[in-house]
């Protein structure tokens, strides 16, 4: 109640204006339109705003014809065919606020609400939004100054998203504003995805490049005569460039993976086979880490819809983290099965080795994501594998899914679609 | 009416107040948040464009100051308003004092700098900034909104930010003792924290002057504290989502 006291009465006087005064309608659709043009709006939003704009006004003369029956003027409430600015914030997706030229805000749209949380009506914009490029552009705005069409604002805490923000007189002298945000979010996290990846994939060339360049120079300088040690630094150089090849390779496969075009694979393929062959041709691997693989796999075909080559990459990866990070349980199983006729098809890694701890999981599908790096190191991994693998199945339209115990083991289930 | 008309020019003039509140709060966040990104970073420039802004609150602090007496003497304010003016009054020193932090974070940024530290000691102090980032913004958002059931949960982020202030300056005791030579930087990044961790305090003050502006009352008084011995706060427990 007492926020209703101090609520000055100019403020109802202006949301009444606001709610009855039908030529702002147009204008307000119009700056809206602009104002989406600015933000570099898909065509989309504004046909929609031409579209409401063009309706409106077909619709107010029609109502007016009617005579003013249920029209109570003066009081406020509702007249006859006054659609007013606040109905038209209402059907816009982004947030919006309309403000006047104190930067009082005279109404905040549902978006802008659920974006920003709540402000006192009649409240101060400039102290909602007080990061200084948008305190500097509202102001700018209210002086009438020239300001930049749009400006992009970042909000930091509690989670980042970022929008692209324009602000627009609405009805010439009406003394109204109007501050537009668009979403900006995606666009940004997928940008700086790229960059990461970047840093990341050139950091981890780096790595075994500076360690080879080390012993590069120790072979000419104190170990030139030293034939064990000799060997011994060769052995290990061997070992750094078989690293950076197999990155190379991964990296290169990811992109390819980016590069194609979206299709659905449409080969059928016999996963009992393939499975067969892709324990076969990692037994090698299996006897180095002193793990027996159990296959656990239907006599009768069992086919889904895949690309072969890429199906193989995706178990080889998955059988192969499973003998190198599964190792200390001694065996792995590779099961596949499908319940019944039309049912999903699932096919699952198991290993009894040490698990994964619960918070890496959801992690450990992303690039270069290790729970451990020296042992990743260690197994010659690159950080890659589950990364390409849930791009495979992501264009099979298949899921991963990975449950793990620490000290039980782990198991990766793909899931195949029906049919 | 001319009564109608004073009063609007009259709320314009504390309009006016809260948007230079609102410039103030937006220059000190983000000194706090550009102080400590220059500290991970080890970013010298970033921090001597931080404490340069520092002089933009000393000025606005000032000028908030003359506005608020200017107001009182004209309009002779009651109750609410002379509470709106004179809550402005402190806030804005609150702020000024959050800005000093920063500037004293960003000061640091040369000497650590120097010698390259392990990125692991700044994860502790980034999470730690977001809280009480967390916690200004909340309350700031607050005073906006003047909702203040919404201020209420401050005291519970202070208690996080304390807890978080805690277990980083053990892992910061360790980095120590585990080799000397991270004791100058640690020693610095122990300032840091403890700058951090006032900016919270600064952010519970302004909660109870919010508080007050838009009750008249003072924020409840606190709950008994529960032993606090088994709670711990994960670097990452900020609330992500979205
Ligand atoms: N079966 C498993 N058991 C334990 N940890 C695993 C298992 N599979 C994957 N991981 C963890 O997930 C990380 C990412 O795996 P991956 O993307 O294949 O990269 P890489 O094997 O090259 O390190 C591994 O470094 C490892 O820490
Ligand atoms: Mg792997």
């Amino acid at each position: 109640m007492k926020e209703r006291e101090m609520q000055p009465s100019w403020l109802e006087t202006a949301a009444g204006r606001l709610r009855r005064n039908r030529v702002l309608l147009a204008a307000a659709a119009a700056s809206l339109l602009a104002v989406d043009l600015f933000l570099g709006g898909r065509g989309i939003a504004a046909m929609l705003a031409v579209a409401f704009v063009l309706a409106v006004a077909v619709l107010l003369p029609e109502r007016e014809g009617e005579g003013k029956p249920n029209a109570t003027g003066r009081n406020g409430t509702e007249q006859a065919g006054a659609l007013s600015a606040v109905d038209l914030a209402a059907v816009v997706q982004d947030p919006l606020y309309i403000f006047d030229r104190t930067g009082a805000v005279l109404h905040a749209n549902e978006a802008a609400t659920l974006a920003f949380g709540p402000i006192a009506p009649g409240g101060s914009l400039q102290l909602k939004f007080r990061a200084p490029e948008i305190h500097a552009f509202i102001g700018h705005v209210l002086e009438g100054k020239e300001a930049p069409p749009a400006i992009d604002y970042i909000e930091r805490v509690p989670f980042e998203r970022a929008y692209r923000v324009a602000a627009m007189p609405i009805g010439g002298e009406g003394g109204l504003y109007v501050l537009l945000f668009r979403d900006q979010s995606e666009a940004r996290r997928i940008d700086r995805m790229r960059t990461d990846f970047i840093a990341n994939a050139s950091h981890e060339l780096r790595t075994p490049l500076a360690s080879i360049a080390g012993f590069i120079e120790t072979l000419r300088g104190p170990a030139r005569n030293d034939a064990k040690a000799r060997d011994n630094f060769l052995q290990i150089m061997q070992k750094q460039t078989a690293r950076m090849a197999r990155l190379i390779d991964d990296l290169l496969s990811l992109s390819r993976l980016e590069a194609k075009p979206y299709v659905r694979p449409t080969e059928r393929v016999d996963l009992g086979r393939l499975l067969r062959e892709v324990s076969d041709s990692l037994s090698h691997l299996a006897t180095e880490t002193g793990v027996a693989i159990k296959l656990d796999l239907p006599e009768a075909p069992l086919e889904v819809t895949g690309n072969r080559d890429e199906l193989v990459q995706v178990f080889a990866n998955l059988l192969e983290n499973a003998c190198k990070y599964g190792s200390s349980g001694g065996r792995v199983t590779l099961q596949a099965r499908r319940e019944k006729p039309g049912a999903e098809t699932a096919v699952t890694v198991t290993d009894f080795g040490p698990g994964i701890p619960q918070e890496h999981i959801p992690r450990i599908t992303e690039r270069f994501y290790r729970v451990d790096v020296e042992t990743s190191r260690a197994q010659k991994g690159t950080g890659l594998g589950l990364a390409i693998v849930k791009h495979i199945l992501t264009r099979h339209g298949a899921r991963l899914s990975i449950r793990s115990k620490v000290g039980e083991g782990s198991s990766f289930t793909v899931y195949f679609p029906p049919g | 009416m001319p009564g109608q008309n004073i009063r609007r020019s009259f709320d314009q003039e504390l309009r006016s107040l809260a948007n230079q509140i609102g410039a103030m709060g937006g220059h000190a966040e983000r000194m706090v948040e550009q102080a400590v990104g220059a500290l991970v970073s080890g970013d010298t420039e970033l921090a001597r464009i931080v404490i340069e802004n520092d002089a933009f609150l000393d000025l606005k602090e000032r000028e908030i100051g003359e506005n608020a007496v200017a107001i009182i003497a004209k309009r002779q304010p009651m109750a609410g308003d002379l509470r709106e003016i004179v809550g402005a009054i402190r806030i804005s020193s609150d702020l000024e004092r959050v800005g000093d932090l920063a500037k004293n974070i960003a000061k640091r940024v040369a000497a650590i700098a120097e010698v390259r530290q392990p990125t692991q000691l700044f994860r502790g102090i980034s999470a730690l900034s977001d809280l009480a980032l967390a916690q200004l913004k909340e309350v700031l958002d607050a005073y906006a909104s003047r909702l203040p059931d919404k201020i209420s949960f401050v005291r519970d982020r202070d208690e996080d930010i304390d807890a978080m202030y805690t277990s980083l300056f053990r892992e910061l005791l360790t980095y120590m003792m585990e080799d000397p030579r991270n004791i100058t930087a640690c020693t610095h990044l122990v300032f840091c924290a403890k700058n951090i961790e006032r900016v919270g305090d600064h952010a519970t003050n302004i909660a109870e002057t919010v508080y007050h502006i838009i009750t008249g009352a003072t924020l409840p008084a606190e709950r008994p504290k529960e032993d606090m011995s088994h709670r711990v706060t994960a670097p990452g427990s900020v609330q992500k989502g979205g």
